[in-house]
């Protein structure tokens, strides 16, 4: 699974990346492996006041639906529009095109307190066969 | 958990295992949409060694046969097979199968990989004495081709030509020397085949296919296929604790014969089924899910039984009981799913109304 380095993690599975005062969020390679082919996606609205840990997103695979967690609280600045259309990009693309919602953290510590990658990757199970 | 023959053949494959009926099975390899897709468009094979087989002969066996199953029996041709259910006394559900008929005294049932020990028993404790009983399933293989180009990609994998066979039709013929039972039927809408044959061939047979250029597919796949057609699910749509009369709508049950749970389908009917079982479209590709509400008006008026996207539709779909008075073509309900009110309209079935199977040739 590709876990890159410059970036920071949650337990469940979403990534941030900060850049300008702005944490852009999306899910990780291996949680998109895991639901498989996505089939929707419901973003939050831009200017939503969040809270680290609320559900501000959902994706749905064939099988599942599965909510996606604020890895800090800020309000939410942007969001990837090109996703209800085309769900795919996440499977193709987790850290790139894939990236789900953008939000302003309420304090700079907020990206800091967030799981390394090699904390992050021991927390993946063992690879798949 | 068992395995199929075929199980060293998913893991090579690094298909994603999953336990369906208490086997290991495959869910699918590349993905669930293309999978879907290549079988919509080109040809895939399932493997489906999980089901049962039984074997029925003797005198006395179309009797047994017709006192256990809702479908007729007696009007089977030979060649035919037949779906239908098997029924407890009290009409509920104890399995959906099909009942292949060979000749007069012969006759082979497919049943449900989790009901399999379950029917075996209930099937055997009503035979009369002289009707012999074989389970093949373990003996037997079981592989679905289907998709349009499924006859060409047979004919190029055995190097034969296919029979010419209807709808619900089979031919007892061989391929690769080993002798084949070839049914023009599936779980798909697309025209194909299933092929039951000896167990020990079945890496044979399945690499023989994928070396012609079938892809594999796996169990989600299967599943947004027979959604998308409005097929019931054993376990989802059908159970024991319904009769199959809101299933069927009174297909494949016939009240003219004298059958086990027959009187209680028959006052069901009469008295007018309560709940029956609804295609609902939805609005957008959010899917309603097994177990969520029907609500109509804030009041719940049914329960989903299956619900995911429809890939070749790109909606969402869901099968539900709905409130006999709800169910007709064109009514506006809404889902309750995940704390979100879903609008949905009752839908004629099937959803998917291109599919290949009842046509001459599949492509």
């Amino acid at each position: 699974m590709n876990v890159p380095s410059d970036l920071r993690y949650t337990r469940t599975h979403e990534w941030a990346r900060l850049d300008g005062g702005v944490l852009t969020v999306g899910i990780t390679d291996f949680a998109q492996h895991q639901l498989s082919d996505l089939t929707y996606v419901e973003l939050p609205k831009v200017g939503d006041e969040v809270g680290a840990g609320d559900e501000v997103a959902v994706v749905e695979s064939v099988k599942a639906a599965s909510d996606i967690y604020a890895p800090c609280g800020g309000v939410i600045t942007e969001v990837n529009a090109a996703l209800p259309d085309r769900p795919d990009l996440i499977n193709r693309d987790p850290y790139g095109e894939g990236w789900i919602f953008k939000v302003r953290p309420a304090s700079a510590d907020e990206f800091d307190a967030l799981i390394e990658p090699d904390e992050y990757e021991e927390l993946l199970p063992g690879s798949e066969g | 958990m068992k395995q199929t023959p075929l199980h060293d053949a998913h893991r090579q494959l690094g298909a994603r295992m999953a336990p369906f009926g208490g086997w290991d099975m495959p869910i699918q390899y590349e993905g669930i949409l293309q999978e879907h897709e290549d079988t919509r468009r080109r040809a895939t094979v399932f493997d489906t060694c999980h089901m049962g087989e039984f074997a029925l002969s003797g005198p006395g066996a179309q009797a047994d046969l017709e006192r256990l199953l809702t479908q007729s029996v007696a009007t089977i041709p030979a060649g035919r097979c037949r779906y239908g259910f098997l029924l407890r006394d009290d009409g509920g559900v104890l399995d959906d199968l099909t009942c292949y008929r060979f000749g007069p005294d012969r006759f082979m049932l497919v049943v449900n990989a989790g009901t399999l020990d379950r029917d075996r028993e209930w099937i055997r404790s009503h035979l009369s004495s002289g009707t012999r009983f074989a389970d093949t399933s373990e003996a037997t293989a079981k592989l679905d081709v289907q998709g349009p180009l499924s006859r060409q990609a047979m004919e190029k994998a055995f190097q034969t030509p296919m029979p010419d066979l209807p709808y619900f039709g089979f031919a007892e013929t061989p391929l690769a020397g080993v002798p084949c039972l070839v049914s023009r039927t599936g779980y798909t809408g697309e025209w194909g085949y299933e092929l039951y044959f000896p167990a020990d061939r079945a890496r044979e047979f399945w690499d023989r296919l994928l070396a012609v250029g079938v892809k594999p597919a796996g169990l989600g796949a299967r599943d947004t296929l027979r959604l998308e057609m409005g097929y019931p699910l054993y376990g989802h749509e059908l159970t024991e604790d319904r009769t199959p009369a809101g299933a069927s709508r009174g297909k494949y049950i016939d009240l003219t014969k004298d059958f086990i749970g027959g009187a209680a389908v028959a006052r069901e009917i009469e008295g007018g089924t309560t709940a029956l079982l609804a295609g609902l479209r939805l609005e957008s590709r959010r899917a309603a899910r097994a177990h969520d509400r029907v609500m109509k008006d804030g009041r719940a008026v049914g329960e989903v039984t299956s619900g995911s996207l429809a890939p070749s539709l790109g909606v969402a779909v869901a099968l539900a009981y709905v409130a006999a008075p709800l169910a007709e073509v064109g009514t506006a309900l809404a889902v309750e799913s995940r704390g979100n009110l879903l609008p949905a309209a009752v839908t004629a079935l099937p959803f998917y109304t291109e599919g290949t199977a009842r046509r001459k040739t599949g492509a």
